[in-house]
């Protein structure tokens, strides 16, 4: 059963004034529990206000959501079990922190969720732990912190309340190369470890093409696909009509077949760009 | 040729805080650069390498603690020339919303052009130039909050063009923007570059945006570690990893071909030239 599904979901801005504007249009969407989703789209596509639909942040104009099975906004449902349920880390997540330690900062979200201290502790400690935070950061101020390591205080704190969803904001922006190897690779090992659902936005297709199981593009308030990054990297053309920018190794394949080499173009990351050009010459010879 | 900015032997720190116990830190130690007129400049760095402390220090919002910094051959710590400074190097930062004053854009742009008593014909002129340099002058009308993150990114660039500077710094200018504001920053940046002659200094995370520049400068740990030509920087995919940095998708294809025992060249590092050379090597 899919863990997240959308019924012809629509949300209107300003409906009854000239600025009425629909952010998205019914959108129709099954995500398989345990997946890791790259989400695409360019500013306006809608890919923000998907996701805040997924927690119950907006309500919807109309259509559904269901999560776990259950209509969010049913109204047997209480719509904070539906936010311990998914977790939302938001863009720039470190302008959120508040308290006087790290401990105090990440324990937040479990405290509210009413578990014991002892709970909590664990849960601090292990996502410290898989975050590299160090525990001897607890008790610092998170001011103190660098701000690679804010972020990811504030993704600990969300990561903490082990929600059965995680959806992030695009978690990497503003940071520089090695920095946002850092959290993607977290991120990655998070959910190998919690088998859980994640979903992550992006606006960068590298970052995307290297970790995602499924990849989701939104245009125009609509999804545009979802499928497998091969899948959807086939249409790389099309991609770059509607003005995402694939990799940069996909658009040297796609050039490669226009000049009339007989090569695929759903190439996106540099170890499958070696291993196509090395069968291709094995090939030949 | 003439150096417009020339960065000698500077030493900085930011001071001890004895409320938090935090001790000095050492930001620059003993960074030597020329900045030469007309040439676009990309600086890159990881976080904390230093760079924007650097380029801090090219209009005077900082002074070095040991060395000096000359800008059209003024020394930076001459307090009496602080406005010639800045009339002739123009600084960008990240925030487009932080740099943002007026609620027209038109207004935003002539911000300092009032400031400066420009009269008001001479500023209508100037205002519409700078609009039109950054490809904004349809906007002129609009409110900023209006605008895309890149499009009130190139307002912030046209403010400072409006002042009509030899150079103009950024630090990290498509940071927070999304790839359509990128690509629009970038061309209005190529464009200040090629078209008016005004000297750039780009300081960038982005590996395919320095790839644009003329040279490349590379910062670690408060120190130049690097400085040449871009294929020349990139061909050193071991030593840029070790760093901390990366190189464009394309070189490191080429590299990793490399490591095969495929015949390529490091030295690529856009697509056309990748095109080219894969086109060779799979017909050939």
């Amino acid at each position: 059963m899919a863990i997240i599904k959308t019924e012809n979901l629509t949300y209107t801005y300003g409906i009854g004034t000239p600025f009425s504007k629909s952010a998205i249009q019914n959108v129709n969407l099954e995500i398989e529990e345990g997946e890791l989703v790259g989400i695409i789209g360019h500013t306006g596509s809608g890919k923000s206000t998907l996701i805040q639909h997924l927690n119950g942040l907006l309500k919807p104009t109309s259509g559904k959501v269901f999560i776990d099975g259950q209509d969010i906004w049913d109204k047997d449902v209480k719509i904070r079990d539906i936010r311990f349920k998914v977790g939302l880390v938001f863009q720039y997540p470190e302008y959120q922190i508040f308290e006087e330690t790290v401990y105090k900062d990440i324990a937040f979200g479990p405290k509210n969720m009413g578990l014991d201290e002892k709970e909590i502790d664990r849960r601090v400690n292990e996502i410290t732990d898989l975050l590299g935070l160090g525990r001897e950061n607890l008790q610092k101020s998170p001011f103190e912190l660098s701000g690679g390591q804010k972020r990811r205080t504030a993704i600990a704190g969300v990561m903490a309340m082990e929600p059965k969803i995680l959806i992030l904001d695009e978690p990497t922006a503003g940071l520089d190369p090695k920095g946002r190897d850092v959290i993607l690779d977290r991120i990655k090992e998070y959910h190998r470890r919690t088998k859980s659902t994640v979903l992550l936005v992006s606006h960068s297709m590298e970052d995307v093409a290297k970790f995602a199981t499924k990849i989701l593009v939104m245009n125009r308030a609509e999804v545009f696909c979802y499928d497998d990054p091969p899948e959807v990297f086939k249409r790389a053309k099309e991609l770059t009509e509607i003005g995402l920018s694939v990799p940069q190794i996909t658009r040297v394949f796609m050039a490669l077949k226009e000049k009339g080499v007989d090569i695929r173009t759903d190439v996106y990351t540099t170890d499958f760009a070696v291993k196509t050009i090395t069968e291709y010459l094995s090939r030949r010879s | 040729m003439e150096n417009i900015i020339s960065v000698q032997d500077v030493e900085f720190s930011y001071p001890a805080d004895p409320e938090s116990n935090e001790p000095a830190k050492v930001i620059l130690k003993g960074v030597s650069l020329d900045i030469e007129k007309g040439g676009f400049t990309a600086v890159l760095g990881h976080n904390g390498s230093g760079k924007s402390t650097a380029a801090k220090h090219m209009n005077a919002i900082l002074l070095p603690d040991k060395g000096k910094v000359y800008v059209e051959g003024i020394d930076t710590s001459d307090e009496t020339k602080i406005f010639d400074i800045r009339s002739h190097v123009g600084m960008v930062f990240q925030n487009p919303d932080n740099q943002i004053v007026a609620t027209i854009v038109e207004e935003d742009v002539a911000f300092a052009l009032e400031n400066m008593g420009v009269p008001h014909d001479e500023m209508r002129k100037r205002v519409d130039e700078a609009l039109k340099s950054v490809g904004m002058y349809e906007y002129r009308e609009h409110a900023p909050h209006m605008l895309s993150g890149g499009q009130k990114q190139r307002i912030a660039i046209a403010g400072i063009i409006a002042m009509r500077p030899d150079c103009i710094v950024l630090d990290e200018p498509t940071a927070m923007l999304d790839p359509n504001g990128r690509r629009d920053v970038m061309k209005t940046i190529q464009s200040l570059n090629k078209d008016y002659g005004i000297t750039i200094v780009l300081i960038t995370h982005y590996m395919d945006e320095a790839a644009q520049a003329d040279r490349i400068v590379v910062m670690d740990e408060g120190e130049i570690v690097m400085d040449g030509v871009p294929k020349e920087i990139f061909s050193k995919v071991e030593e840029m990893k070790k760093i901390g940095l990366d190189v464009p998708q394309v070189t490191e294809l080429m590299y990793e071909l490399g490591k095969k025992g495929i015949k390529s060249d490091t030295h690529i590092i856009n697509e056309e030239e990748c095109t080219e050379a894969l086109l060779k090597l799979l017909e050939g």
